[in-house]
């Protein structure tokens, strides 16, 4: 996936302004890290850079630490973030089922976006709802018991809103 | 200054949130369940049901959104209190039947028994949780007030008897405290089991006045969710216990670490600890005392080995979470090479709880080495699942059967797989295990943070092992060479077996890996990392030699090894329920109208098996996949053998 110019001169303005309120205390790297990922839901190789500069550090022990925990993304993310759970109880109930019916559904394969940047889709390890298996987590919403029927529904409803949403944009038509 | 400052400091605090507890209860109260697991079953748009009604019916009562009491099978939940009647919990509060049973209870007066599932306190009329089995086997200590509180009112807590053990703590030398805290036997809920003063004391008698402590919420098991509960359902409780901890060690400054998957529980904790500072129990001089502490949250970052104490050091100090060689112990030199002691939120949980009851109340309950109570989140085939707390020593047969109430849908337990990726798998011959750390590392299996499993006939004990295996390999820091490499091989050797690829020789090379992954590996997940696949080898060996030696999965699970199948005897001419759920088109009408499968069209997806009406269960997986072709040529022979 290509970053826009656009979008690199936005994730540069945001991390230097959130580096304005840390000092170089190496204990801020990892806090600051989620705040640009909370802005800009992924972290990409300029912030990385800035974020280096800022704590004196270089700028591969930055992409070290991102590509070592989970939670930070190198891609922009989807417009609905689906996160399936891979915890045990998620597992032995289905979780596998689930995650392919993704896959097919949006043709795209874990850790990958569709290409109108509507969904991604991850996995995350236990988000501590085990009894709810299967969980998925789209955005924030918690969804439990889901079913490939479950999975078909939660797209279609979703296509319906972005229908309305249009429709009601242009009403007289 | 006066030895009873705090004292008299906190009972004013004390005071005025009592009465903001009498005044909630002047009006009808009506308590939801919204802590993670209520919100993934619809509790939000339940309170938002509920308030319209009330607004509808211009009603005037107090509606709370409270944590989780730990019945999370029966979610959501909700809890009216009105006059005259005891307090009544009703279950599976589906869209509508919130809005009813408050329409129906407050205005006719009419409690709709038909949704309860049980009463709150004990009366005449209705029973109680302490009826069921599940109540006579559950002591709760840390979970009492889960459920029913609202962890984001601070008077809650105190009007409940919160922060009077941190306000005791303030008039107790420091060394009292950790004698107290040692003579209770309270052990690390986090896992290992380590005696928590033991702990305390060497930080306490490490040299240094800049000292930390830190609460370790990096709830990282897959199947654990108790940590979760407790900071979202009673986050002060946890807070008071830190605050005593810091208190005891000499500590000025407490950190919460909590997992970046926990985004409620960073919000519940971060408010708890603002009001606690604008009440003055936190920051300068608490309750007018010498003592100061402050309280500030870091949040995790989605690395399981941060769990480990000296990996979540290294990602506090802004490095990847590798975890360093102990000794040096964190009591010693920790976070910034200052003495660090790092509890667990379950273990900093009982603290305030033996301040206030004494450590001879604690060791009553339990069991010799392993006093105080066990937190369980039981998961998986099991009926009632969700969160339970039982005295230390309970067996596993009382905690799955009588707690639990067995297993759904009328199969066998075939195991209990016990602390996450460290744990183990044990069969149902061993059912009688008391559940104690001790007890519980003989049987092969760990007591680790608490997640149970519960694995009924239809689960593959080598997929489950493949499971944790892909979970640590993913996990593992690769510091370690052994863990690093060893757990890749072992797991591409279970993907072969599950694959129905596996050799005669791979159990043995199974055997020998894993010996060499524990040796040489230098923290716990490492160490831990091959028990699930020794526990299931050791057990349910047969398993294994099925996959590799016949290409059958007997719990029909492994996808390459099973393949569906409508039975022709079974399935409804009329009926096509199939042929609608299947996501790929793969099932289609034969010449008699039977519905069949085109093996190559088919994902496995399960949807048919779910589609096919009960009353016929048509849909049968079966392994080898190769069955399938005698199956269908038994079929055309018997139809032949009919038409002549």
């Amino acid at each position: 996936m290509k970053i826009t110019e656009e979008e690199k001169k936005l994730a540069i303005e945001t991390t230097r302004r959130l580096l304005e309120t840390y000092n170089d205390n190496q204990g801020n790297v990892i806090p600051v890290l989620q705040q640009v990922q909370n802005k800009l839901g992924y972290v990409p190789a300029v912030a990385m850079e800035e974020v280096a500069a800022h704590f004196h550090i270089p700028s591969v022990d930055v992409y070290g630490i991102i590509t070592f925990y989970n939670q930070f993304r190198l891609t922009p993310p989807g417009k609905h973030q689906v996160k399936i759970c891979m915890g045990t109880a998620c597992h032995m109930r289905g979780a596998h089922i689930i995650q392919e019916s993704w896959e097919r559904r949006l043709n795209i394969k874990l850790g990958e976006t569709t290409k109108d940047r509507e969904y991604s889709l991850e996995r995350v390890a236990c988000v501590g709802c085990c009894t709810m298996a299967p969980v998925v987590v789209i955005n924030d919403e918690i969804h439990g018991k889901i079913t490939p029927t479950r999975v078909d529904g939660l797209i279609f409803a979703n296509q319906l809103d972005n229908q309305k949403a249009k429709e009601g944009a242009a009403p007289n038509e | 200054m006066s030895k009873n400052f705090p004292a008299a400091a906190f009972a004013k605090l004390q005071e005025q949130a009592q009465k903001e507890w009498a005044r909630l209860r002047e009006k009808p109260l009506i308590l939801i369940g919204a802590a993670t697991c209520g919100r993934a079953a619809g509790a939000l748009s339940l309170l938002k049901d509920v308030k319209n009604e009330l607004a509808k019916l211009k009603l005037d009562a107090n509606v709370l959104e409270v944590g989780c009491m730990g019945h999370c099978y029966a979610e959501p939940i909700m809890v009216i209190h009105n006059e005259g009647l005891p307090a009544i919990c009703y279950g599976y509060v589906t869209e509508g039947v919130g809005a009813r049973i408050v329409r129906d209870f407050l205005t006719e007066g009419d409690p709709c028994v038909e949704f309860a599932l049980a009463a709150l306190e004990p009366n005449d009329m209705f029973p109680t949780f302490a009826d069921f089995p599940r109540g006579v086997y559950e002591n709760k200590v840390v979970l009492e007030q889960c459920g029913f509180i609202d962890p984001q009112n601070i008077d809650h807590y105190i009007s409940t008897g919160g922060y009077t053990a941190l306000t005791k703590a303030l008039e107790m030398p420091p060394e009292e405290i950790i004698t107290t805290i040692k003579d209770s036997g309270l052990r690390g809920r986090g896992g290992a089991g380590f005696p928590t003063g033991i702990k305390w004391q060497t930080c306490r008698n490490a040299p240094g006045t800049t000292k930390y402590v830190i609460c370790n919420a990096d709830e990282g098991d897959p199947g654990a969710f108790m940590d979760r509960t407790i900071l979202e359902s009673n986050p002060h409780l946890m807070v008071e216990g830190l605050a005593i901890a810091a208190r005891a060690v000499g500590a000025g400054k407490g950190y919460v670490y909590i997992r970046a998957e926990y985004p409620l529980a960073v919000e519940r904790v971060a408010l708890a600890i603002e009001q606690a500072r604008v009440k003055g129990l936190l920051g300068d001089n608490i309750l007018g005392s010498n003592y100061s502490l402050d309280i500030e949250i870091f949040q995790g970052s989605g690395a399981f080995v941060c769990g480990e104490e000296s990996a979540l050091i290294a990602s506090m100090e802004g490095q990847p979470g590798i975890p360093r060689h102990r000794p040096p112990f964190p009591a010693e030199a920790g976070l910034w090479g200052q003495p660090t002691i790092i509890n667990n939120v379950k273990t900093l949980s009982y603290v305030p709880h033996i301040i206030k009851n004494g450590a001879d109340w604690f060791t009553g309950i339990g069991s010799g080495e392993n006093p105080g109570t066990a937190i369980f989140a039981l998961a998986g085939k099991v009926i009632n699942t969700g969160l339970a707390e039982v005295p230390m020593s309970t067996t596993l047969n009382e905690l799955i059967n009588e707690v639990g109430s067995g297993i759904a849908g009328g199969k066998k337990l075939k195991a209990v797989q016990i602390g996450g990726p460290s744990g183990g798998c044990l069969p149902e011959s061993a059912m009688d295990t008391p559940i104690d750390f001790d007890s519980l590392t003989q049987a092969g299996a760990m007591m680790g943070s608490g997640g149970m499993v519960v694995l009924d006939e239809d689960d593959c004990m080598v997929e489950i092992a493949r499971f944790f295996l892909d979970f640590t390999q993913q996990e593992s820091c690769g510091k370690c060479t052994f863990c690093r490499l060893g757990t890749k091989h072992m797991l591409d050797i279970l993907e072969r077996i599950t694959k129905g690829q596996g050799k005669p020789e791979d159990i043995d090379t199974l055997t020998g890996l894993a010996a060499k992954v524990k040796a040489g590996s230098l923290c716990s997940l490492g160490k831990t990392a091959p028990n699930p696949v020794l526990s299931t080898l050791k057990y349910f060996r047969e398993e294994y030699e099925a996959h590799i030696n016949e290409g059958r999965c007997p719990a029909k699970m492994c996808k390459e090894l099973i393949a569906y199948y409508i039975l022709p005897d079974k399935c409804e001419r009329s009926c096509d329920a199939c042929v609608g759920s299947c996501p790929v088109e793969a099932i289609h009408d034969n010449e008699d109208r039977i519905k069949v499968i085109d093996q190559e069209k088919c994902v496995k997806c399960d949807s048919c098996t779910m589609a096919c009406p009960p009353q016929y269960k048509a849909v049968v997986k079966l392994s080898p996949p190769h069955l399938v072709l005698e199956k269908d040529k038994e079929y055309k022979e018997g139809k032949q053998k009919w038409q002549q």
